[in-house]
């Protein structure tokens, strides 16, 4: 155990605000199958919100505020290498740590500006860290009914990330994965979007949940618990079966033979 | 039900939400236009051609003075009269001032957006000129007495029994949906209007620098109708459109055409050089230019440089999911919508009170980015632009009390995790608040956990420690 507790990678999971408030199993099913895969984690309890929100909506005085809290939080565990990445369970979140902090604190603090570009460079995905980094293919995950799986825009069209899901997906055993037309469409989400365009936003959830209902799948997995909490209020209001769940608690399920 | 486009932005939406058969219309345009253009694109290397399309828009920005001068003095060169303008006022003065000195009483137009932007047709008719359009979209969109609600397409939101509809009431049309016999009586009236008019009015797609050329794209051979059949001829032009060189705008023109209809190129592309010289057979006897500028530096000055390369293909229009829903005229009374549209019109106007909606109206999804023939990077564009509206306190009164709440909470950790609790232990009683009150509309609520994330960590924890000690 010590011997390979050095070699073993350290995580520092980033579980997100919607997680930790709306959906904590998501989280520990982030952190057990890193746990599982060889993985130490540990949970930067200070952690709040990283500022998109704010962001996303123009309020960038306010979304420094947050962003310079998340690199006050996660910035000393890089700095003194007591971690080797950062991972969270959602593709928005991660689009904005490596892809916004940078422009957010381009011309205003040097310094942030500095770190956030470095926490960026160890900040992944969960999917994205479980198969490009700890080359996993298949998480022992089962699961017996049809799926549908649908990219939320900005782990695909922000982080490009879109294979690593899909792998771990089709690894699964008795799963069907079946199509979805229109998958890499919006789902109407979109942060501020679904309240300040609340009639526009829930048109377009209601165009997925008509592809879903369509598709014949069960369950509609996704990498981000914000979309999937739109889609579950979309879902419920519009009287279907069909439920969307976060992919951390499907690729985390496990058969009771198999004693968890 | 269809939208006024005068009315405020929430109004728009919500009767555009209203209209199925617009929205009908909509789903059965977009689709088939992205078929169309995905089929076009698997046949080429895409990547090349948003590689060097976007290089040949962003050296004429990068020149644009240089360019300009270049065009004018080609221009006058090739016989053209070059008139600057400053905004739509001057503008629209010129063509007025032409057709007076002309004694204009006709004019036929070939689509052009930079017209509508402008409003030339409303102050020509003011001044007793009869102004017919000639693409077909447009000359649907004119009898219905509307305005178009997309850049190529003007009458996308319009089924095809609603124009056979339109027909039939203004020009007698035996009810009929058939495309070709609509075409047909729309052939029957623009052939005659080609004939008696006196003035031609187009846009410009690309301005050649280099040889004094004003292109126009079109599919219907109207463009080129406008262009050399009536006595004067008035090209007018967002500064923004100058090419170097005839093969830049020939690759311009493959890019556009490819993106917006999937075609190869265009059925025609008007190139016009200068009005008629002696010996040639046809052309008009008087060529005008306008360049525009109309909030165009002012664009360049702001730093939105990337929205001056926009060749109006269309295509993240047709891929916008917002655009899909709710068609162009719920972007108000401008001729530019989806994403694109988004930008430029607040960009165009001086108010951005006037058109702070817009740049909200976005899930920012990025499907627009990843299609876009000149890579504009259009929700980073969208997220400058929604910072400039707060900046000059111009979002809502409520939503900046909420944001500024919500940043001081979640800037230290005991505030958030009160609340967070707070939330857990309101259950769904939380769904009488703002904002949830909105998101439940139409949604099921969201509930909040019992127990945060943070809190079953800290237990399981204190759990492995027991267990260790």
């Amino acid at each position: 155990m010590t011997d390979n507790s050095t070699t073993r990678p350290r995580v520092a999971l980033f579980v997100t605000c919607m997680v930790d408030t709306l959906q904590p199993g998501v989280g520990t099913a982030a952190a057990e199958l890193l746990e599982r895969h060889g993985v130490d984690v540990i949970f930067p309890e200070k952690q709040t919100c990283c500022g998109q929100p704010a962001y996303n909506a123009g309020y960038r005085k306010d979304a420094q505020v947050m962003a310079r809290h998340f690199v006050d939080v996660f910035w000393p565990l890089v700095d003194e290498g007591s971690i080797d990445a950062i991972v969270a369970p959602s593709g928005s979140c991660v689009a904005m740590v490596k892809l916004q902090y940078p422009i957010l604190f381009e011309a205003t603090d040097e310094g942030y500006h500095w770190r956030a570009i470095q926490l960026g460079e160890v900040t992944y995905e969960l999917t994205q860290y479980l198969v490009d980094f700890l080359g996993v293919l298949d998480t022992g995950a089962e699961f017996s009914g049809k799926i549908a799986y649908h990219p939320c825009c900005h782990l695909l069209r922000e982080l490009r990330i879109d294979t690593q899901p899909r792998r771990l997906l089709a690894a699964m055993r008795d799963a069907e994965i079946v199509d979805l037309q229109g998958a890499d469409e919006c789902c109407g989400f979109g942060g501020l979007f679904a309240l300040k365009n609340a009639e526009i936003s829930t048109a377009m959830g209601r165009r997925k949940a008509h592809n879903l209902v369509a598709s014949g799948a069960e369950l509609v997995v996704m990498n981000d618990v914000s979309c999937m909490t739109h889609l579950n209020g979309i879902l419920e209001h519009e009287g279907h079966s069909c439920r969307a769940v976060h992919i951390a608690d499907l690729l985390n399920r496990r058969s009771e033979s198999d004693g968890g | 039900m269809a939208v006024d486009v005068g009315a405020p932005y929430a109004t728009r939406v919500r009767q555009a939400l209203a209209d199925d058969g617009m929205r009908t219309a909509l789903d059965r345009a977009t689709g088939h236009l992205k078929e169309r253009r995905d089929r076009a694109m698997a046949e080429i290397d895409e990547r090349r051609l948003r590689d060097e399309a976007g290089a040949v828009r962003r050296y004429a920005i990068e020149r644009l003075p240089d360019l300009l001068e270049q065009l004018e003095a080609n221009l006058i060169a090739n016989g053209c009269h070059v008139h600057w303008a400053r905004d739509a006022a001057e503008a629209v003065g010129v063509v007025l001032e032409i057709a007076r000195e002309h004694e204009v009483g006709d004019v036929v137009k070939s689509k052009s957006m930079v017209t509508e932007e402008i409003g030339l047709n409303e102050a020509l008719e003011r001044s007793g000129i009869d102004v017919v359009e000639t693409d077909l979209g447009e000359f649907i969109v004119q009898l219905a007495g509307e305005s178009p609600s997309h850049i190529l397409a003007p009458v996308i939101h319009k089924r095809v029994e609603d124009i056979a509809e339109i027909f039939r009431i203004r020009l007698n049309t035996p009810r009929t949906t058939s495309p070709a016999a609509l075409c047909a009586a729309a052939r029957r009236e623009l052939r005659n209007e080609f004939l008696v008019a006196d003035m031609g009015i187009s846009g410009c797609n690309f301005a050649i620098a280099e040889t004094g050329t004003i292109c126009v794209i079109t599919n219907e051979g109207n463009g080129r109708m406008v262009t050399s059949l009536p006595r004067v001829y008035v090209a007018i032009a967002g500064i923004e459109k100058v090419v170097r060189s005839a093969e830049d705008a020939v690759l311009l023109w493959q890019a556009a055409t490819r993106n917006a209809t999937g075609q190869n190129v265009s059925v025609y592309f008007s190139m016009s050089s200068g009005p008629r010289r002696r010996g040639d057979t046809d052309g008009p006897e008087e060529m005008h230019v306008i360049l525009l500028d109309n909030g165009r530096s002012r664009i360049l000055e702001r730093g939105y440089a990337d929205a001056a390369l926009c060749i109006r293909c269309g295509a993240c229009i047709d891929i916008c999911p917002v655009y899909r829903e709710i068609g162009g005229h719920a972007y108000g009374r401008t001729p530019y919508s989806g994403p694109i549209g988004a930008v430029l019109t607040p960009l165009l106007d001086y108010d951005i009170h006037a058109a702070r909606d817009l740049p909200f109206a976005s899930s920012l999804c990025g499907a627009c980015r990843d299609v876009c023939p000149v890579k504009i990077d259009l929700p980073r564009l969208l997220l400058d632009l929604r910072s400039v509206v707060v900046e000059r306190g111009a979002s809502p009164v409520g939503e900046r009390a909420a944001i500024r709440a919500y940043s001081t909470v979640m800037r230290r950790p005991a505030p958030y995790r009160a609340l967070a609790r707070l939330a857990g232990w309101l259950g769904p009683l939380a769904g009488l608040l703002p904002p949830l009150s909105t998101w439940k509309r139409d949604r099921g609520l969201p509930r909040f956990a019992a127990r945060r994330f943070g809190a079953l960590w800290r237990e399981r924890v204190r759990d492995e420690e027991g267990a260790a000690g």
